[in-house]
């Protein structure tokens, strides 16, 4: 039971959302606005467990003395404070106006720090392309003249460098020209062969012929 | 306050760049901060913006616990004996509790059935939509709705470039193929159209390069403009 | 011997420790930002398409901005949504804002007095700016949209009922909304707007989108998508389409000496190794 029931469960649902796509009338209709609200629940619910797993695997750290157990303590600690803050320091419903404490550490703790761990990958693309950007076979070549033109072409630099020649030869258009057209085509064969898988799968996941979701046992 | 923000803010940043060093003490202490914190706003977030409103609201929750006047559907239901659709959110909050006991090792398995909900619902959904957004229209476009600006040069070749567009879709699904030997003429396409991906790939890449560069440029802008005031 | 040197040369170069790499960039970054330069940008027909697809619009549209981002996006970005806004205010828009991520509506409250600023007029809340905050749901929100907005958005970011702003009356569905403006950062973002609200509920769309994401969304130009703004460049050239020059504008001397660094870290490196694997066949064979 403990599979039978998730299948019967993913079967039905599915079934429904394909049913109501092609016959949008009652009681398809209603279906789809009761299971739309539905999953923006749980998925709510998804993303509070993923919050307090943090907690719980933190808190293990601490348990067991890990050598980093410090930082897990820390962890704990701005979860915390954040929460505190948030439920009880912020106004409640008005927890996102300006000023209060749960805006200031987003404006001034969360905000730099997302921004700076994403920004930081600029110095590692910066060191991959120095080590592992090599022509080394035709395929490779077009690939790094590709990236060439498209990154020249996109700032004022290209058409600097390229603007005594006609206006199609500017740098800038080239760049336009790939996005738009050899972009465009390699985009859509992959767009097109991942929207085939997707329904494939789609449909042994309704079906009840992919059941990796439900884990061992 | 703004003052100490700014200064919080610009040691965080300055804590996560010594990471390119080497892996310090100060790093890690600002990234433990931000796991924590990142967690702690979801949390709170989700709260306020979602179950709040669409689940407690509507359900009449909040009103039973004194927090607010507005009726929700249990009162509808069993105080005026009035059929309220929201009456339906009880099953979403019972499929939220049952992702929640996940954390709970001896009824964890519980958890499968709203995610089974979600797989079902994303696999209902995707069929659906992939097929037609991502491959017919995909397909449609190629043949016949031809991308025309009317800009003078390159792009403005119209007829020449539908011819490539439609050599890359037709090679590069060739290369995709595997149910057929890539030889004869099925191994020609394949071939053009690795040529296709890469120059996809190259663009990518190029995107991909402008986009780092972008965060870094906004990073250092905080620190030496809004933190230091040193531009302009 | 002063073969071998040279060869130790850019067998040294090959080798380089990944620091010096980071503080040439550190460095090519850190530089133009205290330069005044100005660069002429030029504009590409996706950014065209986008803006004409605005100018077309009617005074006083009604238009749903989602900002599905986050802070980690933030320069790419925000420009977009301050220009947005800054053009919204011009045309006296009418501006719904929903977030897929649940940092966008925040966002958007911090590109809104920027905008304000720039332009000189605000937006007056309520009647001709809304902001409806985030929902869980990613994708499902958009087709819960599709039948109803204020079921899907009961209270709006400061915790208000939706019913009461009286821009939002007469608003049920996508049916009421004349164009959608997507800033988008990854999933749910732009591909899901198309999927979900173009090709299901025939909505106009237009998008601004890292340029990670970008190049992925191209195939939707034409029915499917009317423009993009990529990345950083695309912000800077929608900045100048609008007549709304801002930070994008005044970030891309920084973005031109960066691409101008990669690409010589690439020639530079493949040089060296072409070198060095050229002096490796001759001593061999």
């Amino acid at each position: 039971m403990k599979r039978e029931i998730p299948m019967i469960i993913a079967g039905t649902v599915g079934v429904v959302l394909i049913i109501q796509y092609f016959i949008p009338a009652e009681p398809f209709g209603t279906l789809n606005d009761v299971f739309s609200d539905w999953f923006s629940i749980i998925q709510a619910s998804a993303i509070w467990l993923g919050a307090l797993n943090l907690i719980k695997v933190a808190g293990d750290k601490i348990y067991r003395r890990h050598k980093d157990w410090p930082y897990a303590a820390i962890i704990i600690a701005s979860f915390l404070v954040m929460v505190i803050i948030g439920f009880f320091f912020s106004g409640g419903r008005r927890f996102l106006d300006p000023g209060t404490p749960f805006s200031q550490l987003y404006d001034y703790v969360y905000s730099p720090l997302t921004a700076m761990m994403f920004a930081l990958l600029a110095f590692f693309v910066a060191s991959a392309s120095y080590r592992a950007f090599r022509a080394r076979t035709r395929e490779a070549t077009v690939l790094l003249l590709a990236a060439f033109l498209v990154m020249l072409g996109r700032v004022p630099l290209g058409d600097m460098l390229t603007g005594w020649l006609p206006k199609w030869l500017h740098m800038s258009e080239i760049a336009s020209w790939i996005m738009n057209i050899p972009n465009i085509a390699g985009q859509r064969a992959i767009m097109i062969g991942i929207a085939l898988g997707t329904v494939s799968t789609s449909l042994r996941l309704i079906l009840g012929i992919e059941r990796s979701y439900l884990g061992g046992e | 306050m703004s003052t100490i923000g700014i200064w919080v803010g610009a040691l965080l940043t300055l804590g996560i760049l010594s990471f390119l060093y080497k892996d310090n003490p100060f790093y890690k202490l600002s990234e433990s901060i931000f796991l924590g914190i990142s967690a702690g706003y979801w949390f709170v977030s989700l709260y306020y913006q979602s179950l709040l409103p669409r689940l407690f609201d509507n359900l009449g929750v909040t009103k039973l616990m004194g927090a607010s006047k507005t009726d929700g559907a249990l009162q509808s239901l069993f105080v005026h004996g009035r059929w309220d659709p929201n009456i339906w959110y009880l099953v979403a909050g019972a499929l939220g509790i049952m992702m929640l006991l996940r954390l709970v090792p001896k009824v964890g398995w519980i958890s499968r059935w709203p995610l089974a909900f979600v797989v079902g619902t994303t696999a209902g959904l995707y069929f659906t939509r992939y097929l037609a957004s991502n491959a017919l229209s995909q397909i449609h476009a190629t043949l016949k709705d031809f991308i025309v600006f009317g800009q003078p040069g390159f792009v403005g070749w119209a007829n020449l470039n539908n011819l490539i567009l439609l050599v890359g879709v037709i090679s590069g699904l060739a290369y995709f193929y595997f149910s057929k030997e890539h030889k004869g003429i099925v191994g020609g396409a394949a071939k053009i159209g690795i040529y296709f991906l890469m120059v996809t790939f190259g663009a990518s890449f190029g995107y991909t390069v402008m986009s780092r560069m972008s965060l870094l440029i906004g990073r250092l802008d905080f620190l030496y403009g809004t933190w230091l005031g040193l531009l302009r | 011997m002063a073969e071998q040197k040279e060869v130790g040369f850019w067998n040294s170069l090959m080798r380089i420790d990944r620091r010096i790499i980071f503080l040439f960039i550190f460095v090519a970054i850190s530089v133009p930002m205290f330069l005044q330069i100005n660069l002429k940008i030029p504009t590409s027909p996706e950014v065209e398409s986008l803006v004409a697809t605005l100018d077309k619009l009617p005074d006083g549209a009604r238009v749903l901005v989602s900002l599905d981002y986050d802070p980690g996006s933030e320069p790419e970005l925000q420009p977009m949504a301050e220009t947005f806004f800054g053009y919204a205010l011009r045309r006296k828009f009418k501006v719904i804002v929903i977030g897929l991520w649940p940092q966008g509506p925040i966002q958007a409250e911090r590109a809104k007095p920027i905008a304000e600023r720039q332009v000189g007029r605000q937006f007056e809340y309520g009647i001709d700016y809304v902001n409806l905050g985030y929902q869980a749901g990613n994708e499902l929100v958009i087709q819960r949209m599709g039948s109803s907005i204020p079921q899907t958005f009961p209270v709006d970011y400061f915790g208000k009922p939706v019913a009461d702003f009286p821009m939002m009356q007469g608003v049920t569905n996508f049916s009421n909304i004349d164009y959608v403006f997507n800033l988008s950062a990854g999933y749910p973002g732009t591909v899901e707007w198309v999927l979900f609200a173009v090709d299901r509920f025939n909505i106009v769309l237009g998008a601004g989108n890292t340029a990670v994401q970008a190049p992925q969304v191209y195939p939707y130009l034409g029915k499917q998508l009317k423009g993009i703004l990529g990345g950083m460049k695309g912000g800077a050239e929608f900045e100048i389409l609008t007549g709304l020059p801002g930070r994008a504008v005044k970030y891309m001397t920084g973005q031109t000496f960066a691409h101008t660094i990669i690409v010589l870290f690439i020639i530079m490196a493949n040089i060296a190794y072409f070198t060095t694997r050229k002096k490796e066949q001759g001593g061999l064979s």
